[in-house]
């Protein structure tokens, strides 16, 4: 029964919209109101649920995007060309709107702020999501683990939380890797990730940092395979594949 | 029925039923904790180990040389994707654990990588799980889980292993990789067993 949560068990509760900001032309963050929302950890997602007035129900997992502020937790939502549920939550879903959320789920692709290791954050598109929560959730703890963050995204008008990730910030480094456009004077052309993006943005294989790649599979495998062969330990190399 | 999300439609349900909470896909997502496994085929080995220790072992040629079988089956991932009438050939488990003599009740799968998971073993029994190291005509590529997974298609494929390296027969059940982590012990698709508690 949703909003009865059980000790132990992952039960829906009914979600609020109370703020949404527009992140980029396709991708909104949703800010909703969870009334009893135990908190997260950075890297975890949630499963929203919507149902139709006919009783159609549909499913779908999201990217928690932030640590959460008491009862509110974020998602944010890239919006699918030919997708079911992403088009109603980044377009149809209104301030006071409410839909079933469940979580936080997914102990693996995490950061605690207590690891002292430094952290190499490698994300395509929308994959950036949980790794700006591990971002964020540094920031809210106050530590100073070291954080590169390598972001792969088309062009300068798809990289989600521009804004804040163009403030500086002690101790994170940025680095871009466009894949279609690129912004004025940029040194590099175009291209997909490779070995020197890897390299040159990551830390060395003997720091032994805590690497995340998060993106669609063949960027995730991709980058994932560039780690271990850079001398990584792929126990040290955890890895979120978005569909496809 | 669950609130209503105003304005919320869907699209129209399939023809075919599926578990609870899942939709069709037509491509073949792929889902792993970390990178992919590379396993040379001469150094590819696969053992069952019974609760006592005895250990019975497959060089890839003598894997090979087991009688296979095709498979078509429907695959449910927990992360919501079900893909239907998917082709395999692989060797049935009935055929490996055949001269196997034990008592447990358990398995946990090792794969190449370190993942675990683990099931009854009556779930690997009775033509009901294979290694599979072919997929829709050919060779199981490795981000799929080749050269060999397991396949268990009536549980969450999850229990499916990609790179797996053997089976321990246990008396006790032991949680494997993502059963430590928040998901369900059995994970049963059709009784929508995704996490712990369900």
């Amino acid at each position: 029964m949703a909003g009865t949560a059980v000790p132990g068990r992952l039960t829906w509760r009914v979600a609020t919209l109370v703020d949404a900001v527009e992140e980029t032309p396709t991708a909104r963050t949703l800010v909703l109101e969870v009334p009893g929302w135990p908190g997260h950890l950075a890297g975890q997602h949630v499963d929203v649920r919507l149902t139709a007035e006919d009783g159609y129900r549909a499913q779908r997992s999201y990217s928690l995007a932030a640590p959460a502020k008491g009862d509110l937790v974020r998602i944010t939502v890239q919006e699918l060309a030919d997708g079911e549920v992403s088009p109603y939550l980044v377009r149809g879903l209104s301030i006071g709107d409410p839909v079933e959320l469940r979580g936080p789920v997914g102990g693996w692709f995490v950061w605690r702020p207590t690891d002292p290791s430094p952290v190499l954050l490698v994300a395509g598109g929308s994959g950036v999501v949980p790794l700006v929560a591990m971002v964020r959730a540094r920031r809210e703890a106050g530590v100073r683990t070291p954080f590169r963050l390598v972001y792969s995204v088309r062009s300068p008008g798809d990289r989600l939380y521009a804004d804040e990730l163009n403030r500086p910030e002690p101790g994170l480094d940025i680095s871009y890797v466009y894949t279609r456009t690129t912004p004025e004077g940029w040194p590099a052309p175009p291209h997909r990730i490779g070995v020197p993006d890897v390299n040159s943005g990551g830390w060395p294989a003997e720091f032994e940092p805590a690497c995340f790649v998060c993106g669609p599979t063949g960027f995730v495998e991709k980058v994932a395979d560039i780690l271990v062969a850079l001398g990584h330990d792929p126990r040290r190399v955890r890895t979120e594949r978005f569909g496809g | 029925m669950g609130i209503v999300s105003p304005g919320f439609h869907g699209r129209r349900r399939p023809a075919v039923e599926l578990p609870p909470g899942q939709y069709l896909t037509e491509d073949f997502p792929v889902l792993s904790a970390g990178p992919t496994p590379r396993v040379p085929l001469d150094r590819w080995r696969f053992t069952v180990t019974t609760e006592t220790g005895e250990e019975h072992g497959w060089s890839w040629r003598e894997f090979q040389a087991l009688p296979a079988e095709s498979v078509t089956t429907d695959i449910h991932c927990v992360t919501k994707w079900s893909k239907l009438g998917t082709h395999w050939r692989g060797v049935s488990l009935d055929t490996l654990l055949s001269d196997v003599d034990t008592a447990a009740d358990f398995a946990v799968v090792h794969s190449y990588g370190g993942y675990t998971t683990n099931l009854p073993l009556e779930d690997l029994l009775d033509g009901r799980a294979w290694l599979a190291h072919r997929y829709e005509g050919e060779d199981l590529t490795p981000e799929h889980g080749g050269p060999v997974r397991l396949l268990v298609p009536h549980l969450y494929f999850w229990k499916s292993a990609k790179w797996v390296r053997g089976i321990r027969l246990v008396l006790e059940d032991e949680p494997g990789f993502w059963e430590t982590l928040g998901y369900h012990e059995y994970g049963d698709p059709w009784r929508e067993q995704r996490y712990q508690g369900d």
